[in-house]
């Protein structure tokens, strides 16, 4: 949403590309067939879930550090209707911003 | 061998599901230069990351503000499911990939759909095909459509169109699946109200990390 180019973000794709690989290469090569514990793995399959949904509010609810409601409440509430009708990710996506598109021109 | 209707079917809802990412991968590409990446940033994301939850958080932490630090933070949680997939995938490991080099180059595609697609296959035969065919289709397609979205996104105004909510929406989809148990909803609804509660007090991306302590729920609950 700043969208101005001044920040050099080099540094994060490449620390994120390395963290990436290492993290699925550990998974498949390193650790092999060894199992963790449960409770672990149960912990680790709930990262999407909390993540997922604060980043869902976050983009929906905040500027900044401040919260707002504005016309992002009306995108975000045709992408929840179009995932709910089980529309493929890009329509989801579609839909969302066609609707904030329209409302932003009234 | 060759006309197997099989592995016809394999190829085939491979080939289906990487054309159906590769689509959505436009929404990233656009979102991203949207967010503030180059189009050079943009397609190295989905390159070398190659784990599309991660990269879309990243650039939605950047493009509110926030530090790279955050970003990174956020993103790099979101990847250790794939560890987890890898973990999945270890016993079939020797059958994706015959050698080391065989099986490093295997990691890089160890995502959600090919994990979802491989172990879906019982044999290690058609696991292999599957893991491949998925793994170099949906790599092309996702690398293409970022491509073309950040070259789109380049040259309109995001906002004009609504595309910020790409970020938003992309994630309530994203979201979804993980809603299917009872254990699932109560971490997302932790996970939103402790990112909401701390929002104005700390700096911009940090709450997507305070979010990720909703996962204790974990260990208490059995389901």
């Amino acid at each position: 949403m700043v969208g101005e180019m001044t920040t050099n973000l080099w540094p994060m794709v490449i620390a994120l590309a390395a963290s990436a690989y290492l993290l699925k290469m550990f998974g498949l090569v390193v650790l092999g067939s060894r199992r963790l514990p449960r409770i672990f793995d149960r912990c680790l399959a709930l990262i999407p879930a909390a993540l997922l949904s604060a980043l869902v509010l976050k983009d929906t609810f905040s500027v900044g550090q401040s919260l707002v409601v504005d016309v992002r409440l009306a995108g975000f509430a045709v992408a929840v209707v179009a995932t709910w009708r089980r529309a493929p990710l890009i329509v989801v996506v579609v839909l969302a911003a066609s609707a904030t598109a329209i409302l932003r021109a009234i | 061998m060759r006309g197997d209707p099989e592995i016809r079917r394999v190829v085939v809802s491979s080939l289906t599901l990487s054309g159906a990412v590769g689509v959505f991968a436009l929404s990233f590409g656009v979102a991203s230069v949207g967010a503030g990446a180059s189009v050079w940033q943009t397609c190295a994301l989905s390159l070398f990351v190659f784990t599309g939850a991660s990269q879309f958080s990243a650039m939605s932490v950047i493009g509110a503000g926030g530090s790279m630090l955050a970003a990174y933070g956020g993103a790099v949680l979101l990847a250790i499911r794939n560890m987890v997939y890898g973990l999945a995938l270890s016993p079939s490991a020797r059958s994706l990939g015959k050698s080391l080099p065989h099986r490093l180059l295997a990691a890089q595609f160890v995502i959600d759909e090919t994990t979802a697609l491989a172990l879906a296959e019982s044999s290690p035969r058609f696991r292999k095909i599957a893991f491949w065919t998925t793994g170099i289709g949906l790599f092309s397609f996702w690398n293409l459509g970022t491509l073309i979205g950040a070259l789109a996104g380049s040259a309109i105004d995001p906002q004009k169109f609504g595309l910020d909510i790409a970020f938003p929406a992309a994630f309530v989809a994203m979201l979804r699946p993980h809603l299917g148990t009872k254990l699932g909803r109560q971490t997302a609804m932790l996970g939103g109200a402790l990112c909401l509660l701390s929002i104005s007090f700390v700096p911009v991306g940090v709450p997507i990390l305070i979010a990720a302590t909703a996962i204790v729920l974990g260990v208490r609950n059995g389901r």
